[in-house]
């Protein structure tokens, strides 16, 4: 199954008497790359949980094109990436073996070249036959990023994807997220750094205390938008 | 609904309280002697034990395949009753068994089955206590297992206590003691129903007050 | 791909894992022995084990190391969250929970090759006088432990408290399991070996076994979504 959209409408997520997402509304199109800002325990990664199908909302539905998480099932799930804070991967496997267990797992055709592209986009084809364990935050983030789009998903959920890049690597992954917009891919992305992200993104919407604000485009720089936005108390 | 409760409820109050009078009236026992009144109260909790059991093996259920919320409640107020009249049938047990075989302690079938199963309701209520934000659902499934074990625990601790036979003491009912007897279980079991529905309500209550103050919030 | 080739590739990644590190079966392993050791000094008096104490305390070894076994293989899966990679993959999710209940078999069959002979050996038990018997036994009784504990220790993946709930949740309604086995074996120890009772056992944990299994099959997925 493929999807174009993702819809949100009037999701709400209650944890006992704490709300933590407050009917958020939101809808993207192939091709975009959104934001999701705001400060910790704002929401963010519950509603990357939900979009992913691994929570259910307390209230209100998400769209995969015209089909809800419920009724789609593994299919859905086989179209979605997720890039998760703690990086989903095997410390005592190396990082073919990652790609290689989760590339079976996806059932991906012509499985050996898609790790080579991997291996190389992650700058780790001499590291290959490394144990994990042994890697560098960036190194894991940027195993961690390619194993989440190893299947070239419709969607993909990256939660902090900065997370421990130099200079470099943070070039590259803007050049990926660009590539990724070119394929029609849908990007749903959590981040602080708001100053590499400005520019790359098509769209932000601040998350506060479960509600959302989309941060108009406009005078001045994403920051400087953000800031403003947040300085109201919304 | 609200009027049919508390005819129940007006009723087994009534029941409760003319039953030690029913029992106090009921054949004495010759063997057992007094001791053997606890029998009148001691069963009746086992019955409305093995209810609650059963009920919330059967809320789990709802739980888990459904989106009821409702189901939910019933479960956690079932599994809080099966240990509050386990506890019942295990206090009054051993003061049983002091007088019939004089000990406090005795590994007879029943009261073994009866001890597992209630530990299965306690650690369902451990998990929900413990577990955390979104354990009800792990609960559900505890709930679910224990019930369906009760035949297997019932089974094998029967092999297991007739390998070594005891002397079966329980008394076969004298007719004069049965109409007593029947009549505690049902006033118990009006207790259980009693017990659950003011246990569900209350649940209600609360979740109502906790999308009160959610919308408060909004 | 068809369920057992998933079954196949979960159990297969945890096996790879476990041959690297062996942390997994060497700690499961010492602390089974520690447990016939502990157990030893409470039931053999004057150098000879009480009547039927080689039976319970092989019994209480493996549930005691089977808790243990279960607890690290699902920490495991916790520790960079991949089992939330492998809930939101397109496999079936019974199929994850078969994967990860044949690792722990595996684990805890090695582990019983060793600690069965050792009971044998220490309590002068005749555990191989009736094998095939006795490998039934543990065989069911096995998979009728893990059956149950594969599903909870997933499902307290995401709780608090794992580590205590885990034996809390576990001992309670494995006790069925434990009775058999125990009883099972005894009956084969005992000096009149009693042949139709340790069968008897045997069809129950047969019985356990088929009904659990087919329950965690069913819950599984319902339990994994939040």
């Amino acid at each position: 199954m493929d999807f174009t959209s993702l819809t949100f409408t009037d999701v709400s997520k209650n944890f006992q008497r704490r709300r933590a997402l407050n009917k958020v509304s939101l809808r993207c199109e192939a091709g975009e790359i959104v934001a999701l800002l705001g400060p910790n325990g704002a929401g963010k990664s519950t509603l990357l949980s939900i979009t992913a199908t691994l929570l259910e909302p307390s209230s209100g539905e998400v769209r995969y094109g015209d089909r809800l998480a419920r009724s789609s099932g593994p299919e859905l799930r086989g179209r979605i990436g997720l890039l998760g804070h703690d990086l989903y991967l095997y410390p005592e496997l190396t990082a073919e073996e990652n790609l290689q267990f989760f590339g079976r797992v996806y059932r991906l055709p012509d499985l050996s070249n898609r790790i080579e592209a991997a291996l190389a986009r992650a700058q780790l084809t001499d590291r290959r036959g490394d144990l994990v364990s042994g890697f560098s935050r960036g190194m894991r983030q940027r195993l961690a990023l390619e194993r989440a789009l190893l299947h070239q998903p419709r969607l993909a959920l990256l939660d902090e994807p900065f997370t421990g890049l130099d200079d470099a690597a943070t070039a590259a992954l803007r050049r990926r997220l660009a590539t990724l917009r070119e394929t029609g891919t849908i990007v749903l992305l959590t981040t602080h750094d708001l100053e590499t992200i400005d520019g790359l993104i098509d769209r932000a919407v601040l998350l506060h205390n479960g509600r959302l604000v989309a941060i108009e485009s406009g005078e001045g720089s994403l920051r400087d938008r953000y800031r403003r936005l947040t300085a109201v108390g919304t | 609904m609200k009027k049919l409760f508390l005819v129940l409820l007006l009723a087994d109050a009534a029941m409760l309280a003319y039953a030690p009078v029913l029992i106090v009236n009921a054949p004495y026992e010759a063997t057992m002697g007094l001791v053997q009144k606890i029998f009148y109260f001691h069963v009746p909790s086992w019955m409305a034990m093995f209810t609650s059991a059963f009920v919330c093996g059967v809320a789990s259920f709802f739980v888990l395949f459904t989106t009821r919320k409702t189901a939910d409640r019933v479960g956690a107020a079932a599994a809080e009753l099966v240990v509050v009249f386990g506890l019942i049938g295990l206090i009054t047990g051993p003061l049983w068994a002091r007088k019939a075989w004089g000990v406090w302690w005795q590994w007879d079938a029943k009261l073994t089955s009866a001890l597992i199963l209630w530990l299965i309701f306690v650690a369902y209520l451990l998990l929900r206590r413990y577990g955390g934000a979104g354990s009800e659902k792990l609960a559900a499934a505890v709930g679910l297992f224990g019930t369906a074990n009760v035949p297997f625990v019932y089974w094998s601790v029967n092999v297991w206590r007739t390998m070594h036979p005891t002397t079966a003491v329980v008394p076969s009912l004298q007719p004069g003691m049965r109409g007593p007897f029947w009549f505690c279980a049902l006033a118990f079991l009006g207790l259980y129903v009693v017990m659950l529905t003011l246990r569900v309500r209350l649940e209600n209550r609360r979740a109502e007050l906790e999308t009160l103050y959610l919308a408060v919030e909004d | 791909m068809t369920f057992l080739q998933t079954v196949w590739l979960v159990t297969r990644k945890d096996i790879l894992i476990e041959a690297r590190s062996r942390e997994i079966f060497f700690t499961t392993l010492f602390f089974a022995v520690s447990c016939v050791l502990v157990f030893a000094f409470g039931f053999v008096r004057e150098g000879k084990p009480v009547e039927d104490a080689a039976a319970g305390i092989l019994w209480i070894a493996i549930a005691f190391s089977g808790t243990l076994a279960l607890g690290r293989a699902f920490e495991r899966e916790r520790q960079s969250e991949t089992l939330r990679a492998l809930l939101i993959a397109p496999i079936s999710r019974p199929a994850l929970y078969v994967g990860k209940l044949v690792g722990v078999l595996m684990l805890l069959a090695v582990v019983e090759l060793i600690v069965v002979p050792l009971v044998a050996v220490m309590f002068q038990a005749a555990l191989f006088e009736h094998a095939l018997l006795m490998l039934g036994l543990l065989v069911t009784g096995t998979i009728g432990f893990c059956a149950v504990g594969t599903l909870f220790a997933a499902m307290l993946v995401r709780a608090r408290s794992r580590d205590v709930l885990l034996p809390v949740l576990l001992y309670p309604i494995t006790i069925p399991v434990i009775i058999a086995g125990v009883r099972g074996t005894a009956a084969l120890l005992q000096a009149d070996v009693d042949l139709p009772m340790a069968r008897a056992w045997l069809s129950m944990l047969v019985f356990f076994d088929v009904m659990f299994i087919t329950l965690a099959l069913w819950t599984f997925e319902p339990v994994m979504t939040e």
